[in-house]
């Protein structure tokens, strides 16, 4: 399992287009991945889940991945959220 | 025959047969279903069916209106794979032991509920798209199939309950002549198609599809918002006549699009539009107008269930800022209270409601509701010109409140290093007698009036016009009126750097332009499709001939007399109406 902390900088959040970038991101890998925010978990390929996730500006949460892609997984939707969606 | 009236939607005439596009009225049951597993079956045979569906629609939205309008069905796609929405769908079938089809509906409805409580435009819209594939999914796995608007035989006019984007997708273009639905908003789906294919649409009809069969003659009106089922040829005559006539004001209207509104001796005035939603502003400027001159922004408090926060607000402002960069956008107060309630503002009954808390009144009641309001004016300040005007102001002392008030939004902004346009011009309507009275007074506190004629005419002649034994009193040549409006621009040139507009109907009435013109009036705010007609006058009178004939008009005794002056005059200079 892999797991990593992340706070979300751009201004909107992973709301609208980031999660649907983000949506799609995690789609791209084999692991079960979650966004944990508070106690909740959320599965980051779903983008009804993400979006209701209230994930605002200035959240932090933690991404976690259990499979064989999890370390680049991990990576790669930390990377996103930290490149602040190109916003 | 019988005629229907609802709201006009998009513009234009159209005679054709109904195509009545019903969908099944699908009624699913919470029977029990003992063999899940082939619930299941059903559930991703139905997913896989509608993914076939979405892709076939997804390309030929793509070919036809471009990638852009195709995203809609991808993001469609995204929620048909969605592993919540398929995982809440299983555990229906599977724990509740109910079908496929009302474990779809229940999960789509609570998904649709959620997203519409969020309460923000964006999300509104996806709740739409929910229910949109839960419904495709629902059909599928009840092996229901939709009707087929893709291979039209003849010209149709369309009559439905309402469209989905998944209805006008596949849509045969070339032969839908006409929308006309039971529900919809100038702002819905439908509304925003038929505009996009220039065709007429009237919405909000309430019960067309239950009056309507495939193949009855309709005549289809998107200038007066009716429909005509099964007309007698003279209504079909009349209607070509209309046709026509709307064909040669579109032409009329391009020639006239980006020339100025200025006089034969080369004075100039502005001519701009009044609107109550972002959306309104392409009528605006496809009519030549060239900003805003009365943002009635009540619709935005009256379309919503709960107070719009200052987010919503923000982007609202901004969206008709941004749509006139050059030109000024003024942006009204909220007007609410008389007869505009709010479901969530409770207000008492009055005995008299036009002559009670309504407008700034209520604004200084509810002094946190209009903070939010300026605060999200002047944060979208800096998007344009941004223009604020106070409206129901009665005295002096009303304007100097409401400066106040701005100044310690202003403060709270600062405060927060938000940025706005610390030069926002700050105006009142005048649309009551004692502030048209005292207009010197108030001149010194502002930068612009613009007059209401309207209420004026209202509050000064003491006439109700909704009464239909009083309203012959309403009357906006009425003498005492043009005195007001003179008084009021004369007040706005002693001045320096004031200018008046009028947003009132007035403004926009043929008869009336010469007379205000004459009278100094600098800026005519009105309805977008009343611009070209009085663009055309205003370019062909002297602006020294249109001061003769208020001066004129203002000796005269009686509101019939200025009318008939008016008209004489007009036909002695050659200028049409």
């Amino acid at each position: 399992m892999q797991i990593q902390e992340v706070t979300v900088l751009n201004e909107t959040g992973i709301h609208a287009r980031p999660a649907s970038m983000f949506v799609k991101a995690a789609g791209k890998f084999k692991s079960n991945i979650f966004v944990i925010k508070a106690d909740k978990e959320i599965n980051a390929k779903s983008i009804v889940g993400v979006m209701a996730g209230g994930i605002t500006q200035g959240t932090t949460v933690k991404i976690k991945a259990e499979g064989e892609d999890e370390v680049n997984a991990v990576a790669e939707l930390v990377q996103m959220i930290n490149d602040r969606f190109d916003e | 025959m019988f005629i229907k009236e609802g709201i006009i939607a998009s513009p234009g005439i159209s005679i054709a047969r109904a195509l009545v596009y019903e969908k099944a009225d699908v009624q699913v049951s919470a029977d029990r279903h003992e063999d899940s597993h082939q619930e299941i079956d059903k559930f991703n045979q139905a997913l896989d069916e509608s993914q076939k569906q979405l892709e076939e629609i997804q390309l030929k939205t793509a070919d036809e209106l471009g990638e852009e309008d195709a995203a809609i069905f991808e993001a469609h796609g995204m929620i048909l794979r969605d592993p919540e929405f398929l995982e809440s769908v299983e555990k229906e079938i599977s724990d509740r032991k109910v079908s496929a089809a009302y474990a779809v509906q229940i999960v789509t409805d609570r998904l649709v509920m959620m997203f519409e409580q969020m309460n923000d435009p964006y999300f509104s819209a996806r709740a739409a798209d929910v229910k949109d594939v839960g419904n495709r999914v629902r059909n599928n796995s009840l092996g229901i199939v939709m009707a087929d608007l893709s291979k039209l035989q003849e010209d149709v006019i369309i009559i439905a309950d309402d469209l989905a984007p998944s209805d006008t997708a596949l849509m045969d273009k070339m032969r839908v002549l006409g929308f006309a639905t039971n529900v919809g908003s100038r702002t819905s789906h439908t509304a925003i198609m038929a505009r996009s294919l220039e065709i007429p649409a009237v919405l909000g009809l309430t019960d067309i599809v239950q009056n309507v069969k495939t193949g009855d003659m309709i005549i289809i009106d998107g200038l007066s918002g009716r429909i005509i089922v099964n007309p007698d040829r003279y209504q079909i005559k009349a209607a070509e006549d209309d046709q026509r006539g709307y064909q040669t004001y579109l032409k009329e209207l391009e020639c006239l699009k980006d020339l100025e509104a200025v006089t034969l001796d080369g004075h100039k005035v502005e001519l701009v539009g009044n609107i109550g939603e972002p959306g309104d502003v392409q009528g605006v400027r496809k009519n030549g107008g060239t900003g805003i001159g009365l943002y009635r922004t009540e619709f935005l408090y009256m379309n919503s269930d709960t107070m719009p926060g200052e987010d919503k607000q923000m982007a609202a402002y901004r969206s008709v800022l941004e749509a006139f960069p050059d030109g000024p956008v003024i942006i009204r107060t909220m007007d609410i209270g008389g007869d505009k309630k709010l479901p969530y503002l409770p207000l008492d009954d009055e005995m008299n409601p036009f002559l009670g808390l309504r407008a700034i009144r209520l604004c200084f009641k509810e002094i946190e509701l209009f903070k939010t309001q300026l605060r999200a004016i002047l944060r979208a300040s800096v998007y344009g010109n941004a223009y604020i005007m106070f409206p129901m102001i009665s005295n002096v002392d009303e304007v100097r409140q409401g400066k106040k008030i701005l100044a310690e939004c202003m403060a709270e902004l600062d405060a927060l290093q938000v940025p706005y346009r610390k030069d926002v011009k700050v105006g009142v309507m005048i649309e009551i007698p004692s502030a048209a009275i005292t207009a010197d007074i108030i001149a010194k506190e502002v930068d612009f009036f613009s007059i209401g004629t309207n209420d004026l005419c209202q509050y000064t002649i003491a006439v109700d016009r909704m009464n239909q034994d009083v309203s012959y009193l309403y009357d906006p040549f009425n003498p005492a009126i043009l005195r007001l409006v003179k008084q009021v621009i004369q007040a706005s040139n002693d001045q320096p750097g004031l200018f008046t507009g009028m947003c009132g109907e007035m403004a926009g009435d043929p008869m009336a332009v010469v007379i205000l013109l004459g009278l100094g009036l600098q800026e005519f705010s009105m309805s977008a499709l009343s611009i070209p007609r009085v663009k055309k006058i205003i370019r062909n009178v002297r602006y020294q001939d249109a001061k003769k004939i208020a001066e004129e008009a203002l000796m005269l005794e009686t509101g019939v007399a200025v009318m008939v002056h008016i008209l004489e005059s007009m036909k002695k200079l050659k200028i049409e109406i």
